[in-house]
């Protein structure tokens, strides 16, 4: 089980493929049972990782390395730490949710659109989980496929528009990563003289400056127009207001994570020393992204390109997180990952139950929703306080660590990332105020229904982790402690010794990788 | 027995959760038992807790309970814990006390409210964010309750949420007290930054080995958690919400924003007081800000027709007295209003909502009047709350505020006492007024369409014991120049134990000297009053002719010095402009023209070399020819 786990956790979606591939088009209903089935038993399978996560140990666990192609120094090398376990355990969870919440929004096409969100999922998990770079590119690139059709064939009326502007941006920056990655290779067979794609291995090269410069930069664009980092944010609000709400649950509660991750995963252990030199750039374009993100947020018509903004600003808490480098700052952007994930999902989730209702997501074509919806207010107040940050939600313990984080570091960083604290209340509540409140003036609101019980099954687990993370937090920080401070002790010996040596050199004994084997 | 600290908050905590989930279908009856006796049991447990507190030595009154590890993150450890002492003691009996004689009142008031079950759920919910923010033993627990008291008071402001007055005050207040958290968040960061902790007792003991007296980390910790008090306690700047605030149900005005929630700020500068002296400089920032703001809404309150806007002005007004205290190191003083306050403020506007009820939702003090006959229990109740908070001798009112006026000059300087000596003036003024206006005279409502009658049983009951406590609860503050032992000071006295130096710093004054400010402060109190009688009742054509006089200060006055006119003008539209602007411009014309911008880029250069591939194989031939004719000129002219 032990190193079998992770392949079970990462390819069992596209089994599930070829169980639904077989069935008629005709019974879209089988179709939807199977996929929810499928995911569910994802999600038991990556609650064993949970269960069985040792937080005493840096080392990643679960880890499966075989060749692939040896010739090449490829192979199918697979683990875990506490960094990526969480972002494994939202990707299943979402997945859940977000076929969940199709059950009524998608009629058309419902075993291409099942099939799609499979093989996302798989592509998803295997980003989190290789420690192969070859094998990151190709989970990295086949996730694009999957979700280019989910906006294209199930979004909205600019759905084409907005599916070919997200796959240009983000094709653009994973050329650039494609080919740091090929030069990585070679600079890794002058240290070493072994060609390996190998992400453990290369953690142990030490690069000079020069090199990691721009290995850095070609990692960073990538990475940052995922988050996004502003200015590369356009393409988000558009395949948001796009996608359908599945897409977008997945598309904000876990892709954007995948540039935040490779910020951390990449970018910080191969090249510390660009990475620090680009603290002050990083974070204040982060500091933009919080404010600016948050500004726009607030003048927006539509409900969903509101939270699409407001997704700018909270990512943009993360990268201050992670580019303040103290355990606190990093410690506070990884769980904010995860709280981001939980709270934008579910206020995508609501904002798509409302739409199936009215057809409508603008600000304005509302009003008093409260008095006619009680349940579905009270969900979507409970989100809004996460999303803001309220003591007792997860928001909070995030953006207090953060803010905190950032304060050891640099004092002005922290106050304008306060400010921004203040800023998402403006605009959250400004919105809810305009759609929930006042008088229930529009005849079409007038017999909007509540929620139905799949659609509180859907929002109640998702309430549960907002507390659980708000109240006791502890599971979580404990379990990412040693992956965070390990890391943080790895770049610090590899600047160390890019001191020592300015021309690069090989660090051995650093990372102590438990190395399974096949026999 | 104290490690049952918790269930105090948790009490409400149940009784939020049965009645958020089970109230509406268990009808009002649950919802009454529950929500006032949840409270109740609190209030239970808490009396009993204080009694066992003062069975110990009075040096042994700090009782820490530590429940679970809250946050673990490196250096950083903080518990869900809490800390008995007696500050937390007093404030917990206030908030449990007051507490559940508003959620009794409640019961009579809000009885044809459908949203009945929601509005005890708030409430429960309230009591528990209150009593985690008192009890706790460290900054972020307290913050934690802060934050959950500012959204409780955000519901309940809105909770007749389909007025949209009603929707944009509970906005209002929840933002400008956002921008006060924001320093509250980075003083409590900057602390344990300094400190290496958040809890209570760690800060305490170590600020003054670590810290100078005025020294710049002191002084940047102190305005910093003030500007979060400023923001709670609404105090110039950040008051204009709690006027707005009054869109509530009264019981809400009378337990959040009058007894409990409103005096959190006055609360965390005491308990934060050792920090403070440290900082001379903060404590006369927190005193000057409290003067002005005293004095300043005193002023607006002389004019306002609203009874429950008299009521909110005033509240700030005596907020900047418990502030003054404070910022002369008076700390014990500062509590001791703060509980008296929580008495004659509750009483008055429970005393309002008796009145508004009985009037069918009228608030308006011009068509009020002639009442005293109509509702007799409130009238009586009312007068003593009245008498209390103007100053009167022998109420509570008059002990409190005058032991801060003494130690504003004792400690302070004689000019901060003059602010405030007026300031009680015009306070015996304008509650005159309102009481005059509201119970005498001729009725001004129709007396046709409305009968004022009396409130129920559930709503006198409160009102007459609170009466009592505002009349009688000054005793146990009785200062030593009048034969008394103030025991309230000297069961805090532990506390504050840091400040006494302060006392001593300063030169003493003779007992004849407290006696004649006494004296004074006792003559502006029946000014007042009297005034008040000669324009409200005896001759209200005087009133009139003030008015007309002074036209421009009355406006002025009346329009509350414009204030909201001007934040709205400097702040908000500015602030939503740049937005648009940001939004409109920023980024859909430039960040987004330029992405754009380059696939149009791309797309107009293929339109171009398109051309070179048209099929045809005259311009394919032309080309060729041109081509042919180049390079010949080119080799023949070599």
């Amino acid at each position: 089980m032990e190193s079998w786990i992770l392949t079970i956790v990462t390819f069992l979606p596209l089994v599930g493929i070829f169980l639904i591939l077989p069935v008629s088009r005709t019974k879209p209903n089988l179709v939807r049972q199977i996929a929810l089935g499928v995911s569910v038993l994802t999600f038991l399978f990556s609650l064993y990782l949970y269960f069985n996560f040792d937080s005493a140990t840096a080392d990643f666990q679960f880890v499966i390395n075989v060749p692939w192609i040896k010739s090449l120094g490829i192979s199918y090398f697979m683990g875990i730490d506490g960094i990526s376990l969480f972002l494994i355990l939202l990707t299943t969870f979402l997945t859940v949710v977000s076929i969940l919440s199709t059950w009524t929004a998608v009629t058309e096409k419902v075993k291409g659109f099942m099939i799609s969100m499979l093989l996302l999922e798989t592509g998803m998990i295997g980003v989190f989980v290789a420690l192969d770079l070859f094998l990151f590119y190709v989970f990295w690139e086949a996730m694009l496929i999957p979700m280019y059709f989910l906006i294209g064939i199930w979004g909205g009326p600019r759905r084409i528009y907005a599916t070919i502007k997200f796959v240009l941006f983000t094709l653009f920056g994973s050329l650039l990563m494609l080919v740091a990655i090929i030069v990585l290779y070679f600079l890794q067979h002058s240290y070493t003289g072994v060609y390996t794609f190998n992400l453990l291995e290369m953690y142990k090269v030490v690069l000079p400056y020069g090199a990691q410069f721009w290995l850095f930069y070609a990692f960073a664009l990538a990475f940052a127009i995922k988050v996004p980092l502003f200015p590369f944010h356009t393409w988000l609000p558009d395949a948001h207001v796009e996608a359908p709400t599945a897409g977008s649950v997945i598309l904000a509660g876990v892709l954007l994570k995948m540039g935040t991750y490779g910020f951390l995963r990449f970018c910080l252990p191969l090249f510390p020393d660009a990475y620090q030199s680009a603290i002050p750039l990083i974070s204040i374009l982060a500091l933009i992204g919080i404010i600016y993100g948050a500004m726009v947020a607030m003048v927006q018509k539509d409900v969903k390109s509101l939270v699409a903004y407001s997704s700018v600003s909270h990512l943009g808490f993360v990268m201050l997180g992670l580019f303040a480098l103290n355990v606190q700052s990093v410690q506070g952007g990884i769980l904010q990952m995860i709280n981001h994930g939980i709270s934008t999902g579910a206020l995508f989730l609501l904002v798509g139950m409302i739409y199936e209702r009215r057809h409508t997501r603008l600000i304005e074509d509302f009003g008093g929703v409260a008095k006619v919806m009680p349940i579905f207010a009270a969900f979507f107040m409970i989100v809004t306080l996460s999303s803001i940050g309220l003591p007792g939600t997860n928001g909070f313990i995030g953006e207090f660590l953060i803010i905190l984080g950032a304060f050891k570091s640099n004092v002005v960083y922290a106050i304008l990332a306060a400010l921004g604290v203040i800023l998402a209340a403006i605009y959250m509540l400004w919105m809810y105020q305009r759609v929930f409140f006042g008088k229930v003036d529009k005849p079409a609101n007038e017999k909007l229904l509540d929620l139905n019980l799949r659609e509180k099954l859907i929002l109640v687990p998702l309430v549960i982790l907002i507390f659980w993370i708000g109240l006791y937090p502890k599971p979580y920080l404990s379990k990412m402690e040693k992956s965070v401070t390990s890391l943080f002790e790895l770049a610090g010996q590899k600047s160390q010794a890019l001191e020592n040596n300015p021309a690069g050199t090989l660090i051995s004994k650093t990372l102590n990788v438990k190395q399974y084997s096949l026999k | 027995m104290f490690d049952y600290i918790i269930l105090i908050p948790l009490f409400s905590l149940i009784g939020f959760l049965l009645n958020g989930f089970l109230g509406k279908r268990l009808g009002k009856s649950f919802v009454s038992w529950v929500g006032p006796g949840s409270v109740g049991l609190s209030f239970t447990l808490a009396l009993k807790l204080f009694l066992d507190l003062l069975a110990l030595p009075a040096d042994q009154r700090v009782i820490e309970s530590i429940t679970f590890p809250w946050i673990i993150s490196g250096d950083l450890q903080v518990n869900i814990a809490f800390l008995l002492d007696p500050l937390s003691a007093v404030m917990m009996l206030i908030v449990c006390g007051v507490g559940f004689l508003i959620h009794v009142y409640s019961i009579g008031y809000m009885h044809d409210d459908p949203g009945y079950a929601r509005y005890f759920s708030y409430l429960n919910l309230f009591e528990f964010s209150m009593l985690v923010l008192v009890l706790a033993n460290n900054f972020l627990l307290m913050f934690l309750g802060w934050e959950g008291v500012g959204l409780c008071s955000y519901l309940l402001i809105g909770f007749w949420f389909e007025k949209k007055s009603a929707a944009d005050a509970g906005k209002k207040a929840f933002i400008v007290n956002r921008i006060g958290d924001f320093g509250f968040l980075l003083g409590m960061i900057l602390i344990f930054i300094t400190f290496g902790s958040l809890n209570y007792l760690e800060v305490f003991e170590t600020a003054p080995v670590l810290l100078d007296v005025g020294s710049g980390l002191a002084v940047a910790i102190t305005l910093l958690l003030f500007t979060g008090a400023v923001g709670k306690s609404a105090q110039i700047p950040l008051y204009v919400w709690l006027p707005d605030a009054m869109e509530g149900p009264t019981p809400v005005s009378a337990l959040i924003h009058a007894a409990t929630m409103v005096t959190a700020g006055v609360y965390m500068v005491a308990r934060c007081h050792v920090l403070y002296l440290l900082a001379p400089f903060s404590l006369s920032v927190v005193a000057v800000i409290g003067a002005i703001t005293a004095f300043y809404s005193a002023s607006i309150g002389l004019v306002q027709n609203d009874i429950k806007r008299v009521l909110a002005y005033s509240t700030i007004s005596q907020l900047g007295y418990m502030f003054l205290a404070c910022g002369v190191g008076a700390f014990a003083a500062g509590i001791f209003h703060l509980m008296t306050h929580a008495f004659f403020k509750a009483l008055l506007f429970l005393g309002a909502g008796a009145v508004i009820h009985a009037l069918a939702g009228e608030q308006d003090l011009r068509k009020m009047g002639g009442l005293k006959n109509h509702l007799p229990v409130t009238f009586v109740t009312f007068l003593i709350a009245t008498l209390a908070i103007s100053g009167v001798p022998l109420f509570s009112g008059f002990f409190s505020k005058d032991e801060i006026l003494w130690k504003s000059f004792s400690q302070g300087n004689p000019f901060l006492w003059l602010i405030g000596i007026i300031t009680a003036g015009l306070t015996a003024f304008y509650m005159f007024r309102l009481f005059f206006l509201t119970f005498y005279g001729q009725p001004r409502f129709d007396s046709h369409r409305t009968h004022p009658h009396e409130a129920p049983k559930s709503m006198t009951i409160p009102l007459i014991i609170l009466a009592l406590l505002s009349a009688l609860g000054g005793y146990i503050g009785l200062p030593e120049s009048l034969a008394g032992k103030n025991v309230f000071e000297k069961f805090l006295a532990p506390v504050f134990e840091a400040g006494t130096h302060l006392e001593s710093a300063v030169h003493t004054y003779s007992h004849s000297t407290e006696y004649s400010l006494m004296l004074m402060s006792i003559a502006v109190a029946f000014i007042g009053i009297i005034t008040a009688f000669r324009f409200y009742l005896k001759n209200p054509v005087a009133a009139e002719k003030i008015k007309t006089k002074f036209a421009t200060t009355y406006r002025l006055l009346l329009n509350k010095y414009y204030m909201d006119e001007l934040y709205d003008r400097i702040f908000v539209k500015p602030f939503l402009n740049l937005a648009l602007y940001f939004w409109q411009f920023i980024d859909v014309q430039i960040v987004d023209g330029l992405a754009n911008g380059s696939a149009d880029f791309v797309a107009w250069c293929s339109k171009v070399f398109r051309k070179v591939q048209t099929g045809y194989i005259r311009n394919y031939a032309l080309s060729l020819a041109l081509g042919v004719v180049i390079i010949l000129t080119y080799i023949l002219t070599r």
